[in-house]
């Protein structure tokens, strides 16, 4: 009853194409806005919650875990240790590129080793494919490397480095 | 509440590519499931859709247009949790009766995942924040090779230990007659498969599939009725982690302990690894079938290659995992792919899995599903 199709068969198929007319424009809100902003001057903000201590990167305005306001903010360090680090082969629609680019996610201090959650970003890793393969990137001191011209945006930030 | 057992199921083939739209093979699995149970569509009272994005099937508001596959003039709701959505469409169904509101409820898991261009890939695109994210142009791979190699980290695992659950589901895929991509493959094979995001290479990972899934849940009265091998379901459990993925230790899913804890206290289960005969866990990538053991605490974190690896979750062993073949073997038809799963243990615990029977004699059984931005985990105990 059901009839999956081959790929010749796809050939000589009509293909309607089409473009949504969707654009955005997002509300960064407040914690985001001010990420942003020190992003530009070079800093990573947070916002803490002083009631459990939590510290969140990017900030909230509100703690999940308390269900309260967090209260203030605070800049944390752009360094920090890489938990995990990939190396991608292909694009976000699935082309295949040469080059791999490699991304992964970086707990910032202050932290410690054991803690469930943490202030982390997720951007790119400034290393070789050969460290991620090996791992050996994982656990690594990091540091972030600004570019010099920010205009308040994640891509601020080149990529984390090796200190 | 109300005990609640399953009467009826239905697969159609999981296919990359199918012919049929997605409200025909809607209707295909609704079919399949109401002539299992020996019910007509007239009998039903409620149906519950479960489908993942509206992006993968191109239509926006799929609740609405898979509800042409039964639906029509009777009470009908869509759930979606992402991944977790296809064990969500059985919970679904299991309240609407067990609340007392249904007697009879068809629930129906459809997606097609083929359609989309240049490739279903990017229509994760507008799963990510915005303004944290998506500037960074990710890929969806991405946070799974980065949840994989956290976890090969943290407890020193290596790639060869986890290619065996792909070994493993593949080569159960063999003994069921709706798989995509069933196959006798080696470890060797998974290694020098496609690299695609290190440490996910292309037999990883399961394929790009369209397909549905339909179940048929009903109350004691009408189980009784029509079955004399009934199956109950006794336990469900769901919950949602924080999306912030990066800030969080990617190693353990938290969200996964959570939802099994809730679904095996309400299913009176105090030692999963020792009373639980068989289990479907969710394995869209082959290291997530390891970690899913570990959040259902089957094994302890960080052990389950370990178990794999003496056969424990052999389609003969003391534990079958995946004796369907799982999301690896049989296919990713997202929401579908998860109530295949619930299916596969209805069936088990019914003995008509056919060449997909575990050896072993079974009572309890247990699926599971996960989605979302690596948050989202359901599970449902069912026991004959
Ligand atoms: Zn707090």
């Amino acid at each position: 009853m059901e009839n999956p199709l081959k790929e010749e068969e796809l050939k000589d198929h009509i293909t309607i194409s089409y473009k949504p007319f969707a654009k955005y424009e997002y509300s960064a809100g407040q914690a985001i806005s001010k990420y942003l902003e020190g992003l530009k001057e070079g800093k990573i903000i947070g916002r803490k919650c002083n009631k459990c201590g939590r510290v969140y990167v990017p900030p909230k305005m509100y703690c999940e875990d308390c269900f309260r306001p967090t209260d203030e903010w605070v800049e944390v360090k752009d360094e920090g240790i890489v938990e995990t680090a990939v190396a991608s082969f292909i694009s976000w629609t699935r082309e295949k590129i040469e080059e791999p680019e490699i991304v992964g996610t970086i707990r910032l201090f202050p932290s410690k080793e054991n803690d469930y959650v943490f202030p982390g970003v997720f951007h790119r890793i400034c290393c070789s494919y050969e460290e991620v393969k090996n791992m050996s990137i994982i656990g690594k001191r990091v540091k972030a490397v600004w570019k010099s011209q920010r205009k308040g945006d994640v891509n601020d930030i080149e990529c984390f480095k090796v200190i | 509440m109300r005990k609640v057992g399953v009467i009826g199921a239905g697969l159609t083939l999981f296919r990359r590519r199918m012919l049929e739209t997605p409200q025909e093979l809607a209707y295909i699995a609704a079919s399949r499931a109401l002539d299992e149970a020996g019910l007509e569509l007239k009998d039903i009272d409620c149906v519950v859709i479960g489908s993942a994005p509206d992006a993968f099937d191109g239509v926006h508001m799929k609740g609405e247009y898979l509800a042409k596959a039964g639906g029509e003039k009777k009470m009908v709701s869509r759930v979606y949790v992402g991944g977790a959505t296809g064990v969500m469409t059985a919970i679904s169904a299991w309240y609407h009766v067990a609340s007392g509101l249904c007697e009879k409820v068809l629930a129906i898991a459809e997606e097609k995942m083929s359609p989309a261009r240049p490739h279903p890939q990017s229509v994760f695109k507008y799963i990510w924040d915005p303004i944290t994210e998506k500037p960074l142009n990710p890929n969806l791979i991405w946070i799974f090779a980065m949840e994989m190699h956290r976890y090969m980290a943290k407890y020193g695992i290596r790639k060869e230990e986890i290619a065996l659950v792909s070994v493993k589901n593949k080569r159960n895929a063999m003994n069921n007659p709706y798989a995509q991509l069933p196959g006798n493959i080696t470890v060797d094979d998974v290694l020098k498969s496609e690299v695609l995001v290190w440490p996910v290479q292309l037999l990883d990972v399961s394929p790009t599939s369209d397909g549905a899934a339909a179940m048929v849940v009903a109350t004691e009265d009408v189980v009784r009725r029509y079955t004399d091998t009934p199956v109950w379901i006794e336990g469900v459990g769901w919950t949602l982690d924080n999306t912030s993925w990066p800030g969080r230790e990617l190693a353990y899913p938290r969200y996964l302990e959570n939802a099994a804890r809730m679904a095996y206290k309400m299913a009176k289960i105090e030692r999963p690894y020792k009373e639980i005969d068989v289990v479907e866990p969710y394995d869209p990538f082959d290291y997530k079938e390891l970690h899913h053991l570990e959040g259902l605490m089957i094994a302890k974190k960080g052990e389950a290659p370990t178990l794999l690896k003496e056969g424990v979750f052999d389609i003969d062993g003391d534990i079958p995992s995946s004796p369907s073949g799982g999301l690896l073997g049989v296919g990713n038809p997202i929401a579908a792919a998860g109530l295949m799963k619930t299916i596969s243990i209805y069936w088990q615990l019914k003995g008509i899995a056919g060449k997909m029977q575990v050896k072993k004699p079974v009572h309890t059984g247990v699926a599971q599903a996960w989605g979302d931005l690596m948050q989202a985990s359901t599970v449902i105990v069912m026991r004959n």
